[in-house]
């Protein structure tokens, strides 16, 4: 009797496992992503989980199952090095204009085929043909952003928040936080100065790191994510960041801290692009993802999640967004920019030779060292 | 003296234990921000367990640091059972010298060099990805290792060597020798070694930095790649979990300890006394 049922149940088992094998006869796809981190609408805080909306959107699309791996980096750097190393294939990665420029240079991307992309033409005329993709042949814009200057305004006099003399100003000694990055630091001096961020000349460089050692007596110190707590908290008064990043600030600024924002008359503007690199395993699909991300809805829900501005008309003209974000994020967010490109090409960081790298970077030590 | 050595020992403790109790307070708080309360929630809990990458990464941490545990356990204890053996001083001081290599080298050596040798082979092999899982589960395999020896040998060398030859003398195989006269008596060797093991790889970041591939990221991993944006509570939430399932690990162990320890006092009295009447 036993040895019946025993082989019954194996009988079903058997029986049960065939069934899943043909149910499950079309293959997953897979695509893997990779971008920065905390940086796509994840579902958390009730919003909408882009990763798990674009399997479902593809799987009723396409009737075949996708399944996104999605990796995260902390810098354009880190990204590179992964990257160049040939250990991991991605499908779609997130970088920064100046990186995008170097990875075009190392022939590490792909030219995308916008037959795949429709939803390009959301993309506003402002963010094409910019230097780090002349031709359009390359890349997708996915945010950009200034540097702005950010102080509270229970401490620092409103008279004296001007240009980056603030960043200077002897009275706010000990509450001013600077980059804890070296271009990003030298950008700092360079536009005060109305120096090229992108210069080969030495001597200029020389003249940033002397104004930033002039500096340094008054910065409490040099932070990058740090710079959240410090300013929240009322620790610092002044710091210098990205527009988008103000906001989340704003949102938990402490009980007697009034943080402000604006803009000094020459500041840097950055890009964070999709394209396609080179080790990339199904480009269609890559493609197809892209274009899922440039529709209202992801779009919509990850420029609400990031903070930065969205380079997608789709997004800034939808008025549910608008509404969202309220009227004095807009103005910051999206300043009013006569020519996006012309000032974008001037004032934005590009890749520089190993050699004044390893320039600048010397700099950035003697400075970091005193 | 006594007093000032006092003041030290409590100054050590508040520096280290501040960071964790101010860890664990803003976790209930209310706000997003991580420096001002304002007020009792239980809000970046319930948001941690909606986060299905933060949670995927979590499982992939264990998943990793068990198995990585428990392979570089039988494998140390194999191989220290062997080094134990070895007559040839020379051979014996050099094998000693390779097993602690990974333990002398600078993380960021080990890490870059397996990832170059992942990388080597994989392109042998023709393979697109060559980092994965199974690489990082080598890489973490490697670096336990010699922790694992480190633990073991010392133990081997205190055991009486006569004890496996009198099970063997009795008509034990070597296998069974092993099992039954050896492993009982270098036991506590092998548990910490697979403590240490468990731990090592848990919060190791820059060798799985340099050996992760797609979609697979562990804990710390995924934290570092947070800092572009901030570190949300959700973080401080999870901190506070983990700290507090170790702390009642601990605990029990502890307790257990103390029950086996009295039980072996226990019957060691009862020993003397049945003694003493006879």
């Amino acid at each position: 009797m036993k040895k019946i049922t025993a082989l019954l149940i194996a009988a079903v088992l058997l029986c049960s496992l065939a069934l899943t094998g043909c149910g499950g006869s079309s293959k997953t796809l897979t695509l893997n992503v990779y971008n920065w981190g905390e940086y796509i609408s994840d579902g958390s805080e009730d919003t909408f989980n882009t990763i798990r909306e674009f399997e479902k959107w593809y799987e009723e699309t396409y009737r075949q199952k996708v399944k996104v791996n999605y990796t995260t980096f902390a810098s354009n750097e880190d990204m590179y090095a992964k990257l160049s190393s040939g250990a991991v294939s991605f499908d779609v990665v997130v970088p920064s204009d100046y990186m995008i420029a170097r990875m075009r240079e190392n022939n590490m991307l792909l030219e995308l085929d916008f037959k795949n992309i429709p939803n390009y033409e959301n993309i506003d005329p402002h963010f094409r043909n910019l230097y780090y993709d002349p031709d359009n042949r390359y890349t997708v814009p996915y945010t950009y952003g200034v540097t702005g200057i950010i102080y509270n305004a229970n401490v620092v006099d409103e008279a004296d928040a001007n240009d980056w003399d603030l960043l200077w100003n002897e009275k706010y000694k000990g509450q001013i936080l600077q980059f804890n990055n070296p271009r990003d630091a030298f950008g700092t001096a360079q536009y005060k100065l109305g120096l090229d961020i992108n210069s080969g000349d030495r001597a200029e460089w020389d003249k940033a790191l002397a104004e930033l050692k002039k500096q340094a007596p008054l910065v409490k110190s040099y932070v990058m994510d740090e710079i959240y707590n410090m300013m929240e908290s009322g620790e610092a008064a002044v710091a210098v960041y990205y527009a988008g990043d103000y906001f989340t600030m704003l949102d938990a600024q402490a009980e007697g801290v009034d943080l402000r924002f604006y803009y000094p008359e020459h500041t840097n503007y950055f890009i964070d692009a999709m394209c396609i690199p080179t080790c990339c395993q199904n480009k269609e699909l890559a493609e197809i993802f892209i274009n899922y991300m440039l529709s209202p809805e992801p779009a919509i829900a990850n420029a609400e999640f990031i903070y930065y501005a969205s380079p997608n008309t789709a997004v800034y003209t939808d008025e549910g967004y608008i509404e969202e974000m309220g009227e004095e994020a807009m103005q910051i967010l999206y300043p009013e920019i006569g020519d996006f490109a012309a000032l974008y090409n001037e004032y934005a960081f590009r890749s520089m030779d190993e050699e004044m790298l390893g320039y600048v970077n010397s700099l950035w030590e003697t400075l970091k060292i005193n | 003296m006594k007093r000032a050595s006092k003041i030290y020992t409590a100054l050590i403790m508040v520096f280290l234990f501040a960071p964790i109790a101010i860890l664990l307070v803003f976790s209930f708080n209310r706000a997003k921000s991580l420096s001002v309360f304002s007020g009792f929630s239980l809000y970046w809990y319930r948001e941690l367990f909606r986060d299905t990458e933060t949670l995927k990464a979590v499982s992939n941490t264990l998943i990793l640091a068990v198995s990585a545990a428990l392979i570089s356990t039988v494998m140390g204890t194999a191989a220290a059972v062997g080094i134990n053996r070895i007559r040839s001083r020379l051979l014996r001081s050099a094998l000693d010298s390779v097993t602690n290599i990974p333990m002398i080298n600078p993380d960021i050596i080990t890490g870059i060099s397996l990832m170059l040798m992942f990388v080597f082979v994989g392109r042998l092999f023709g393979a697109a990805t060559s980092l994965s899982f199974w690489t990082m589960l080598i890489a973490h395999i490697t670096f336990c290792l010699p922790y694992v020896i480190l633990q073991v040998l010392p133990k081997l060398q205190q055991m009486d060597k006569s004890l496996a030859e009198a099970a063997m003398d009795l008509g034990c195989t070597p296998l069974r020798a092993f099992f039954k006269a050896e492993l009982p008596e270098i036991m506590p060797g092998v548990i910490t070694g697979l403590i240490m093991a468990f731990t090592l790889s848990l919060d190791d970041f820059v060798i799985s930095y340099f050996t992760s591939g797609n979609g697979f990221q562990t804990l710390p991993i995924r934290i570092y790649n947070m800092t572009k944006k901030t570190v949300t509570p959700k973080m401080y939430a999870l901190a506070t979990i983990i700290f507090f399932v170790i702390l009642a690990l601990l605990l029990v162990s502890n307790l257990y300890d103390d029950e086996s320890a009295q039980r072996r006092r226990d019957a060691k009295n009862k020993k003397k006394t049945r003694e003493v009447k006879t």
